[in-house]
């Protein structure tokens, strides 16, 4: 039942972006994301695409994976194009009943449409290609400069990577209770939305407890260890940019600038 | 009055390259009123079997019948199966939820719509049945101790009236004498009751003492299924998957193997100490030729 | 002075009512002097809620006396400058196998304590190989820990532990969880570090099976140390183990039920051949 749910859709092979350090994929993505709404003219969107598709390519990641990522914003995808479509004034070309489609619309419709879904696999290509724990190491290094603000950012990243690990735990766990419960009578599925709600106390009670009858335990077992927050702490595997990370970041600066020049500027 | 499986198969994640088989083409009969023991080791299947028996999991192909009836017909009660067919999970204090013991163990029967007085009466007998003193009826269960939140989840099963027991590692985490203790129990109720109860277990010793039949379960099959001595005699075979058939049963095996003449199909402690207390008497008797 | 050694150690839990007034004081360990050498195996013994894992507690400084010392390598655990060594020197498995894996990927649990030391990269890699060879789970260390077995996530545990280089193991009913599988293995692990490596063992159990092979066994009842000796002197005491909720190996058992039929057999019986022997069958050793 709730075991089929696939959290961390991480795919397993070996290629230049897997082995790229997390924080140049975080770094790329953002920029990306932010070059996406820079540029405004056809020439922009094929660079985009252009990068998009190298990076793909580069990634070994079958597209297959990326596409299925799209099904969850399917449904956002066809509100903004019809919002576009219809609601942006401008040249008439086209009357259906009370609907006029106008020349701007029709662009902002595409426009919108290609930014969401090239939004939606560039940080796809991201979670595909890096591991969860890599991905906060990466958000942690990347945060650091926040330490001075007080923000505990070892702390938060710590916290992020234990709930990755339990999550797969508790969600069997849920499963397990659910049976049980079952087992005794429940019934989780008919009834009103109260009925309903009311029937997932006996599932809530136990999970709840069991979260934090694991959480004491390894707490004391991270004390046990000698664990005492950030300080003084070395890594296993600590983040060290290597020559291709510098290669990436100059590739992802050149594809800004051609971004602005391009797709912005020219045109 | 019985349970059937007829050639169950069951896979999990069937087209998927997780794949795997947890039950091989399961046949059984479990007849009314039997003591079984089901043993297997982590991951022989013997888990997904019993979650076979009240409907929680459908077999991949093959079926089970519940009194002569397929508990897969689309137009089968489900939920009255659950009531008759009682499964306690492994670590069943970890679902108690109420805010005291004895609205816990109303839960069941309460979700079989019985009214209010048929389910504390019901609520009461079983709190009773699994040994529990009024004093705690009313207290939070999760002031009690690890035995006493065990009574009280399968007080939490029996309180539906269940034909058929099934109690998923009963003792797992209890200490030497908090496992008898419940073993114990359960022995009892089956007796008063005359209740079919199935014990899945790791443990041979643990369960040698009180069952009738033993069902070993290895990569999803039935391995070997008869009485505990039959069953014990493939001790070899059973240390190679894994198990070992209980301490006594080896004792005997080494004095036979060093010339003392006994009886080698021997289960528990009591019987061993008179087979050799007899073969040692014939012995004096008899003195070596 | 041995590795760990306790003077006159009292633990007291306070119970409290939801105003915080005191409702009253359960005294978890009582008046416990214990002393365990370097490089020995100590099994303590005792039924659920004997107080075993209280005081297995206070070696790794999670908990602190409430009366008495503890030492962990002639260092007073209740002094904070202590702390941190304390716990590196005596390291600790607890009894739920999934509770305790902190890291994502086994190789990465295994390194968590090292870098909490502050050990570099370097070494803390040497380490983590080292220690999962040890425990025989090398060729897992990049499975996720989810997808091992009870007795491999113990081994991993143990691991864990080893890394940080500690001088004694602290293991709280590792294996009550644990099939009879997974049981093995674990104990078989603790062992080998045992001989191999000289590291003091302290395994905390109620399984009798396990303690057969110690070098010294407290039995705990209600707090107090209710028996001291070797696995064979506490063995030939079957009524009074049993008194305190405990069991005796079925062969022990049978020793002692025969006896009580009028039999000369010794005490203390442990093995097959043992009653064969001195029932006058096959050879005495």
């Amino acid at each position: 039942m709730l075991r089929d749910i696939t959290l961390g859709q991480y795919y397993q092979t070996d290629s230049v972006i897997h082995r790229l350090d997390p924080r140049v994929k975080l770094m790329t993505t953002i920029c990306y994301i932010i070059s996406l709404f820079i540029v405004d003219n056809f020439i922009g969107y094929i660079l985009a695409g252009a990068f998009l598709a190298l990076v793909i390519k580069l990634s070994k990641v079958p597209l297959k994976f990326m596409v299925r990522g799209m099904k969850s914003i399917i449904f956002l995808l066809i509100i903004a194009v019809i919002f576009n479509l219809f609601l942006t004034p401008g040249e008439v070309i086209f009357t259906l009943w009370k609907l006029r489609i106008t020349r701007e619309g029709l662009r902002q419709a595409i426009f919108m449409a290609i930014r969401l879904v090239f939004l939606i696999m560039g940080s796809s290509v991201m979670t595909l290609t890096t591991t969860p724990n890599n991905l906060t190491d990466g958000m942690e290094k990347l945060l650091g400069p926040l330490k001075i603000f007080k923000v505990p950012v070892h702390e938060i990243a710590m916290m992020m990577s234990i709930a990755l690990r339990f999550i797969p735990i508790l969600l069997e766990e849920t499963d397990k209770i659910m049976k049980a419960q079952i087992a005794r009578g429940a019934d989780f599925e008919n009834g009103n939305l109260i009925k309903k709600a009311k029937s997932l106390v006996p599932l809530l009670v136990p999970l709840f407890i069991s979260a934090f009858r694991r959480a004491n335990d390894l707490a004391m077992a991270m004390e046990a260890r000698c664990y005492r927050g950030g300080e003084h702490r070395t890594k296993m595997k600590p983040l060290v940019y290597k020559k291709r990370d510098w290669l990436a970041y100059s590739t992802v600066v050149c594809y800004l600038v051609c971004c602005v020049v391009f797709g912005k500027i020219l045109l | 009055m019985s349970i059937i499986l007829d050639h169950v198969n069951h896979i999990y994640e069937a087209g998927t390259a997780m794949e795997y088989a947890a039950l091989k083409d399961i046949c059984l009969t479990i007849p009314e009123g039997q003591f079984i023991g089901l043993i297997g080791h982590t991951g022989s299947g013997k888990s997904t079997l019993v979650q076979h028996l009240n409907g929680l999991i459908a077999p991949t192909s093959g079926s089970v019948y519940y009194n002569g009836a397929d508990i897969h017909d689309t137009d089968y009660n489900k939920k009255e199966l659950r009531s008759r067919v009682g499964l306690v999970f492994q670590y069943p204090e970890h679902q108690l939820f109420e805010i005291d013991v004895f609205s816990d163990v109303c839960f069941g029967p309460k979700n079989l719509g019985l009214d209010k007085k048929e389910v504390e009466l019901r609520a009461y007998a079983a709190l009773k049945q699994v040994g529990l003193e009024d004093e705690y009826f009313y207290q939070s269960p999760f002031d009690l101790s690890g035995g006493q939140k065990r009574r009280v989840a399968i007080a939490g099963v029996l309180a539906m009236k269940p034909e058929v027991l099934i109690l998923d590692e009963p003792t797992a985490g209890l200490d030497p004498k908090g496992r008898d203790e419940i073993l114990d129990q359960i022995a009892r109720l089956r007796e008063e009751t005359g209740m079919t109860v199935i014990l899945v277990s790791h443990s041979m010793e643990d369960v040698a003492k009180y069952v009738d039949r033993i069902i070993v379960m290895n990569k999803g099959q039935v391995k070997f299924d008869g009485r505990p001595r039959e069953v014990f005699r493939h001790y070899k075979e059973l240390e190679e998957i894994g198990l070992a058939a209980p301490q006594v049963t080896y004792i005997m095996q080494t004095l036979k193997k060093n010339g003392l003449d006994v009886d080698t199909d021997i289960t528990t402690i009591e019987e061993a100490k008179n087979a050799i207390l007899k073969a040692l008497a014939r012995q004096r008797r008899e003195p070596e030729t | 002075m041995g590795i760990v050694e306790t003077k006159n150690l009292v633990f007291e839990y306070i119970r409290r009512d939801e105003e915080g007034n005191v409702e009253g004081i359960t005294r978890a360990v009582d008046q416990v002097d214990i002393d365990v050498k370097q490089g020995e195996f100590v099994a303590v013994l005792g039924h659920n809620g004997s107080g075993k894992s209280t005081l297995a507690k206070h070696i790794n400084a999670i908990l602190y006396p409430t009366e008495g010392t503890v030492w962990v390598d002639g260092k007073d655990t209740a002094k904070e400058e202590n702390l941190w060594d304390v716990r590196q020197k005596a390291g600790m498995v607890f009894q739920n196998p999934d509770n305790q894996i902190i890291g994502q990927v086994v190789e990465e649990d295994v390194g968590f304590g090292p870098e909490n030391l502050g050990v570099p990269t370097e070494e803390i890699w040497q380490r983590v190989e080292e220690s999962l060879r040890a425990v025989g789970m090398y060729e897992f260390r990049r499975h996720s820990p989810n997808k091992l077995s009870g007795g491999q996530k113990q081994r991993v545990s143990i691991a864990g532990v080893i890394a940080m280089h500690p001088k004694c193991i602290v293991l709280d009913e590792p294996t009550a969880m644990l099939d009879p599988n997974g049981r093995r293995e674990v104990i078989r692990a603790a062992r080998a570090l045992n001989d191999v490596e000289g590291i003091t063992i302290i395994l905390i159990t109620h399984y009798m099976e396990e303690i057969i092979h110690a070098n010294k066994v407290f039995v705990m009842d209600k707090g107090k140390v209710a028996m001291e000796g070797t696995p064979r002197e506490i063995f030939s005491r079957v009524e009074e183990l049993k008194e305190l909720r405990l069991d005796v190996p079925q062969v022990t058992l049978l020793a002692h039920e025969l006896k009580k039929s009028g039999l000369k057999l010794p005490d203390g019986i442990l093995t097959f051949e043992e009653l064969s022997a001195a029932l006058g069958y096959g050879k005495k050793k």
